[in-house]
């Protein structure tokens, strides 16, 4: 039963592909309606298949680490391009614990998002083109989880891209939809470019694509050798992981890259509470887990990586406190929580085989992956609950809300449950992955990563319950009175409480299996018994700052505070204008002043020679058809002439 | 008579054929020239053969084959003229001259 399990893993794909084809192909012209009970009754059934798989992964290979000592399993696996005789790239589906992990996190979120759809897309008239389009979506996105060798990642990785491109410009009507679709599209294309040399640089290097073999001490040693770059020496190992990592930095939307996302809101909230829980942008955070030791051998990389993470945590967390546009402000969030879990990788060090390192921290490694696990259910959650708010007020603007808690009692302590898990405080899962985060950083001794790890707790408690005390309580500001919860968007909402409350008590779980070797953190390092009491006071203490500004729903007191800094509200507000940099930059340097002249160049020299060559074949051609008049004798004659010619030239 | 009087002869039709074909207008005149060039050219064959080839049948076979040949093109010529006269009611040859670049 269990290797039938195994056997027929990729049913795992097939079932979210084939919804895609039938409901996109067929079922959503004939009959839309139905679209999303079929679409729902197919992500039902690859839910239980994926906790099938689950348990039975934990049973087969978990449970006997004497036969699985690197708890991995190949369990599908075919030749699918084949280079040369020793570089094939396989199509194959590889479980480890983390990609087991992610599959019944996506899954099982998929399932909650297609339930909510039903609701929330009622009355879209492209009703079956949404369900069939968040079937490929998932469909991609496993993919890329369970992705055997890079290369097949990588596909998949751009069919993440593709479909969120269409998820997020679904509403195509709107030129704002269009427009950040293909903003979203565009820079995480960018930064896949990066993502591909490094794919190529290390492949090459290596003479595969498979993960088991890049990952290995052998590829690290045949990387590890310093080259000539540019004129400068570089390590090539430090090049190579940087470009992979490019690629995450795209999908993940890490700074200075993050600017598609918060556009990305465009797109349905379902959509919107797909791709930040679950899929697409923890993608980046997957990739670099994946790579893992091969990244935790790059020191620069992963010290990039930990700043990288550690800034975005803490500068998304500064912009989420002024936006007013609900979904905005989860958006913010997302980064934030992302910035997370990266800079726990980028603390995170694995020993390689007979490597005994000193500071081996295999915490960041789990901890990250647990954030992972934990977040994506919370924040779909918390977004599934902002578009029952916009869905009731019709107005993404939190000014428009207010005095909501007793329209909508479900959504109210539903969306209290998951402010508080992302605010970090106990007992909610929030508290256990962050907790695990910040010390990580603080045992691999990163005390800045750790001190801004900590203000960012802060910050979120902060801009969490400023959004959930504006939203639900004071007076009602929104002029909707029929304000009303729907049963389809309702459920999903309070069915996710439940790991949003209990997935804490994984903890221990995720740190004994998540990490393949090296248990021995816990002895190196013990728990300080300070952490959680200061990490819980630093989220009380934003909670507490959230109610004295905004805790009765209204803003005056905030005002005032904002009047006095006004310059530095407006410039956090304005997200500090990195758009317009960014639009500087490809408008008046790229556009302008490189475009402008290129584009004469091409049009007037570079057209100019090839319209020259035209006009003169032309001109030729003209003057030999006047010799052709179409006087039959004429031509007789010319050939009686030249054939006399001919012969008495050829005496 | 010896080979001379036969090229002679032959030299004559063709020239005759050259100048028909150069100088009629009317389309069947043209086509009845070229027959006249190819006779003349036959008659060389047939000359040579006898007059000078160790086997003159192998001579003898070869107008023959012309003859053979030159018949399907008539026929073909004569089917376009024919089509071309129903089209254009009049077979003189400086009128016909769609052909032109």
């Amino acid at each position: 039963m269990a290797d039938s399990i195994f056997t027929h893993s990729y049913l795992l794909l097939f079932l979210p592909l084939v919804s895609f084809v039938f409901i996109g192909l067929w079922m959503a012209r004939k009959y839309p309606k139905m679209s999303g009970e079929v679409a729902t009754l197919m992500a039902a059934l690859n839910t239980i298949y994926s906790i099938g798989l689950a348990t039975a992964y934990y049973r087969q290979v978990l449970s006997h680490p004497d036969l699985f000592p690197n708890r991995t399993l190949l369990c599908f696996d075919l030749a699918w391009l084949n280079f040369s005789p020793n570089l094939t790239a396989n199509l194959g589906i590889y479980l480890d614990p983390i990609s087991v992990m992610m599959v019944v996190v996506i899954t099982i979120i998929s399932l909650m998002v297609n339930i909510y759809s039903i609701g929330y897309m009622k009355d879209d008239p492209a009703f079956g083109r949404f369900f069939a389009l968040l079937a490929l979506f998932t469909f991609s996105m496993l993919g890329l989880v369970v992705s055997s060798n890079i290369l097949q990642m990588f596909v998949f990785w751009e069919l993440v891209g593709v479909s969120s491109y269409s998820l997020i410009g679904f509403w195509y009507q709107k030129p704002s939809a269009v427009a950040a679709s293909k903003k979203a599209f565009i820079v995480t294309r960018f930064a896949d470019a990066f993502f591909l040399i490094g794919i190529l640089t290390v492949s090459f290097q290596a003479q595969s694509f498979d993960f088991q073999i890049l990952n290995l001490p052998k590829t690290i040693a045949l990387l590890n050798h310093t080259i000539l770059l540019g004129g400068m020496q570089v390590n090539l190992l430090t090049v190579a992981t940087l470009l992979i990592f490019a690629g995450g930095w795209g999908k993940s939307a890490m700074f200075p890259l993050h600017i598609w996302l918060p556009d990305a809101m465009e797109g349905p909230t379902p959509v919107s509470s797909i791709i930040h829980s679950a899929t697409m942008v923890v993608a980046g955070v997957f990739l670099t887990a994946r790579m893992f030791p091969l990244f935790s051998e790059a020191a620069s990389t992963m010290a990039l990586i930990q700043f990288i993470g550690a800034f975005t945590a803490i500068f998304a967390a500064i912009i989420a406190i002024t936006q007013r546009d609900i979904k905005r402000i989860l958006a913010f969030s997302t980064l934030s929580q992302l910035g997370y879990m990266l800079f726990s990788l980028g603390v995170a060090k694995i020993a390689m085989a007979g490597d005994s390192a000193p500071n081996l921290n295999s915490l960041g490694y789990s901890a990250a992956m647990y954030h992972v696990f934990t977040h994506a259910f919370f924040k779909c959650m918390l977004f599934l609950g902002a578009g029952s708010l916009i869905h009731a007020v019709h107005s993404n603007d939190l000014m428009a809300m207010g005095g909501l808690k007793k329209m909508m009692p479900k959504t109210y302590w539903s969306i209290l449950a998951a402010c508080l898990a992302i605010a970090g405080i106990f007992p909610f899962s929030g508290f256990w992955s962050k907790d695990a985060i910040l010390l990580a950083a603080l045992q691999s001794g990163h005390y800045v990563t750790f001190s801004v790890g900590l203000v960012t707790g802060g910050l979120t408690a902060f801009y969490m319950f400023r959004f959930f005390f504006l939203a639900f309580h004071g007076k009602a500001r929104s002029k909707q009175h029929d304000v009303h919860e729907d049963p389809w968007m309702t459920f999903p909402i309070v069915v996710l409480t439940i790991p949003t409350l209990g997935a804490g008590l994984l903890e221990h779980f995720f740190t004994k299996e998540v990490i393949a070797s090296s248990l021995s953190y816990a002895e190196h390092f013990a728990h300080p018994a300070w952490l959680p009491i200061v990490a819980s006071l630093v989220g009380f203490s934003g909670i507490g700052l959230a109610w004295t500004f905004y805790g009765h729903g209204n803003t005056e007191k905030a005002e005032e505070w904002r009047k006095r800094f006004e310059p530095v509200y407006l410039l956090i507000q304005n997200k500090f204008y990195i758009d317009e940099i960014y639009l500087f930059i490809t408008h008046k340097i790229i556009f302008q002043g490189i475009g402008t002249p290129v584009k004469w160049v091409d049009r007037n020299i570079v057209d100019g020679v090839m319209n020259l060559c035209g006009t003169a074949l032309h001109l030729g051609s003209k003057a030999v058809r006047l010799a052709q008049n179409g006087q039959l004798q004429l031509y007789l004659g010319v050939t009686v002439i030249g054939l006399t010619a001919l012969l008495f030239l050829g005496r | 008579m010896t080979l001379s009087h036969f090229i002679v002869l032959s030299l004559m039709l063709c020239a005759i054929g050259v100048h028909g074909v150069l100088t009629r207008r009317n389309l069947i005149g043209i086509l009845l020239s070229v027959e006249v060039i190819l006779n003349g050219a036959n008659l060389n064959f047939a000359a040579f053969a006898h007059f000078r080839a160790s086997d003159p049948t192998a001579g003898a076979i070869f107008p023959i084959f012309v003859m053979a040949v030159s018949a399907c093109e008539m026929a073909v010529a004569l089917a376009i003229i024919i089509s071309m006269y129903r089209r254009k009611r009049r077979l003189d040859v400086y009128r016909l001259e769609e052909l032109n670049g």
